[in-house]
């Protein structure tokens, strides 16, 4: 009415991977929000970005010996081993749950073999498909046969191979989820994008160890595992830098993010969206308060679209 | 032809007792996030000892309400670090603290780390963030309501913590229901008597020649001396078959104890419920972290437990792990 109010411009968090808007960058990652329905007493699960479903097989697998988890300094060590009871299950007991839930729902799925990776996601396509799948190459504790290295996330041959053939199998997007055990990340990123990919999410958990001096053993029941939460975000931040620009589809960023600041920061090192894993566990309903926090930041910088910070660093960029 | 009517009436009466407690606990269990004020934090001193054991009252009406022995809470001992990074598990001790005027819990835990140390350290009017109530919880159906059941609560050291909150309930209901009858044995294990922890709040409500609180320490120096296994062993094979067959044991404590109680609840052929420990993460059974190893693979310490029955547990597997 005075004509001296303040032009309110509306924040635009709003950003697309391979044809799909996602409401905002802010998503949660695999194995840290189950199937949804745990945390609908905390979050509104509507306002996520994208929820990404705990790791399902095509065959129920029964998991890891106990303990499967513990803490390490500004961390969890985890050896869940990919339990979840099958692909069928899956999509009698869950799928309709999160299909009623207002926004993206990404499915990750793992498999021993490029067989059972494409029996899984058609199955999974069949009727109603995901708005997206993420393929778990990388999590460290499925033992993977027959193939030179221990992982498909640290062969780039196989890696292209493995996505080459869900591209042909399906038609929602693939997003590649990469495990950081390997010389050089890029090279499986680029691999990647060679078979189809429409997108890379890194990085999944590092391998390491927890050791009781007083017992002389290794805690896990499985022994070795794979490291996530605060203590690993300078690393993760580094694979999304060197990734970023080497290949033309999305990054995704995932690793250590407890804040809004730290979205923006793998923004700004090129991530397209951010996951957050460990973070859900510190508090089940952190999602709200790290989406308030990264708003503030970007009204704070005066910065009307998240996407305009997407690979923003200042200075020096290779 | 009356008689044979009056006790087809009695068992339909507590028939529909039974079926209306079922219906409660099988009723879907609502989990709250209260930024708690914290009422007191006290350290358990006896005779001028320090015992490493602290009781923290907290204002916390929605888990109060909520909470059902059994029962735990997760606490994150400090806001804006990640040292310790996640939340940590404690059994609610009881669902109502002094301040009769305020609703809240109290929590028992012992000092074994830098998280309960953090815990120990903070003040009266300081705020909490807690998560609860979080888990199964005690079956209490199993007691029936009839005269003579009993329940056997075995503690081993701060185990007690959830198991006061259970004892208490019990004889409350006692207490509130003509037809309930039953007793509770309790046995309170403990490394010394600077560890006998509840002994003094236990008796405060038990009934003196209905109920009995048995005391065993290790080094024998308070109450009988031993492992509070072996007395309970001696206790049972005094009892009758009939006296086992209306009996039903509760236990919470280090593994290896409830493996003995395990072992005893079979050899005298009583039904038994264990409450569980396992290493948490989210805590409300959505990261697959706290696996125990049971005879239908593996179950959730923080979902389907803590509570076990005590055949359920794969003992040699859970053994092993240690």
């Amino acid at each position: 009415m005075t004509g001296k109010e303040k032009k309110k411009t509306k924040l635009n968090l709003r950003i697309k991977i391979a044809d799909v808007i996602f409401k905002n960058p802010i998503w949660v990652a695999s194995g840290t929000f189950g199937y949804a329905e745990e945390f609908q007493d905390f979050v509104e699960l509507e306002q996520i970005g994208a929820i990404i479903t705990k790791t399902i097989t095509l065959n129920a697998r029964i998991g890891n010996l106990p303990p499967r988890i513990v803490e390490t300094p500004s961390g969890l060590l985890n050896s869940i081993g990919l339990e979840n009871k099958g692909v069928r299950h899956f999509k009698k007991n869950y799928y309709p749950f999160l299909k009623k839930c207002k926004t993206r729902i990404i499915v990750s799925i793992a498999g021993a073999d490029i067989d059972e990776l494409k029996e899984c996601a058609g199955i999974l396509c069949r009727d109603q498909a995901p708005d997206a799948i993420e393929v778990n190459l990388s999590c460290p504790n499925v033992t993977h046969k027959g193939a030179k290295h221990r992982l498909i996330a640290q062969d780039a041959d196989a890696t292209e191979k493995v996505i080459n053939a869900l591209r042909k199998t399906i038609t929602v997007p693939l997003i590649a989820k990469l495990s950081p055990n390997v010389t050089d990340i890029s090279e499986i990123a680029v691999a990647a994008e060679a078979g189809g990919a429409d997108a890379v999410s890194l990085v999944n958990t590092y391998l390491a160890l927890a050791v009781d001096a007083d017992t002389m053993k290794l805690i896990l029941g499985k022994g070795m595992g794979g490291l996530s939460g605060p203590a690993i975000k300078p690393m993760a931040l580094r694979a999304v830098y060197d990734v970023y620009g080497k290949i033309k589809i999305p990054v995704i960023g995932i690793g250590g993010v407890m804040s809004g600041k730290d979205v923006a920061e793998f923004m700004l090192c090129g991530a397209n969206a951010v996951q957050i894993g460990t973070a859900n566990f510190t508090a089940p309903d952190i999602y709200e308060k790290i989406m308030r926090e990264f708003k503030t930041y970007l009204s704070e910088k005066k910065i009307n679209k998240a996407v305009s910070i997407i690979g923003r660093l200042k200075g020096i960029k290779a | 032809m009356r008689q044979s009517l009056l006790r087809i009436k009695k068992q339909e009466s507590i028939n529909k007792r039974i079926k209306s407690k079922l219906k409660k606990t099988m009723r879907k269990q609502s989990k709250y996030i209260e930024n708690a004020q914290i009422f007191s934090n006290e350290e358990i001193v006896r005779d001028a000892e320090h015992t490493d054991h602290f009781i923290m009252e907290l204002i916390a009406p929605q888990i109060s309400k909520h909470a059902s022995p059994g029962q735990f809470v997760t606490v994150k001992v400090q806001e804006n670090t990640t040292e310790p990074l996640l939340r940590i598990p404690l059994g609610i001790h009881d669902n109502e603290i002094k301040d009769t005027n305020k609703k809240g819990i109290k929590l028992l835990y012992k000092v074994v780390g830098d998280a309960t140390f953090l815990l120990s350290k903070k003040k009266q009017g300081e705020t909490i963030n807690v998560l609860g109530p979080l888990g199964n919880g005690f079956c209490l159906d199993e007691i029936l309501f009839e005269k003579g059941q009993t329940a056997i609560i075995i503690a081993g050291g701060h185990g007690v913590a959830p198991l006061y909150f259970l004892a208490k309930e019990i004889i409350k209901q006692r207490e509130q229901d003509e037809a309930f009858k039953g007793n509770v044995e309790v046995f309170l294990g403990a490394a010394t008597k600077e560890h006998v922890i509840c002994r003094g709040a236990i008796g405060k409500f038990c009934s003196l020649g209905t109920d009995t609180i048995h005391v065993a320490t290790e080094d024998g120096t308070q109450g009988s001396k031993g492992y509070i296994p072996k007395v309970v062993d001696r206790y049972l094979k005094k009892q009758t078959t009939d006296h086992c067959s209306r009996s039903t044991i509760y236990s919470c404590g280090p593994k290896p104890m409830l493996a003995e109680v395990a072992r005893l609840a079979d050899k005298y052929n009583i039904k038994a419920y264990l409450s569980l420990d396992a290493y948490m993460a989210c805590g409300i059974g959505a990261c697959l972290g706290c696996a125990v190893s049971t005879r239908e693979g593996y179950k959730m310490v923080c979902k389907d437990g803590p509570v076990f029955s005590a055949e359920e547990i794969n003992w040699e597997k859970e053994l092993q792990m240690d």
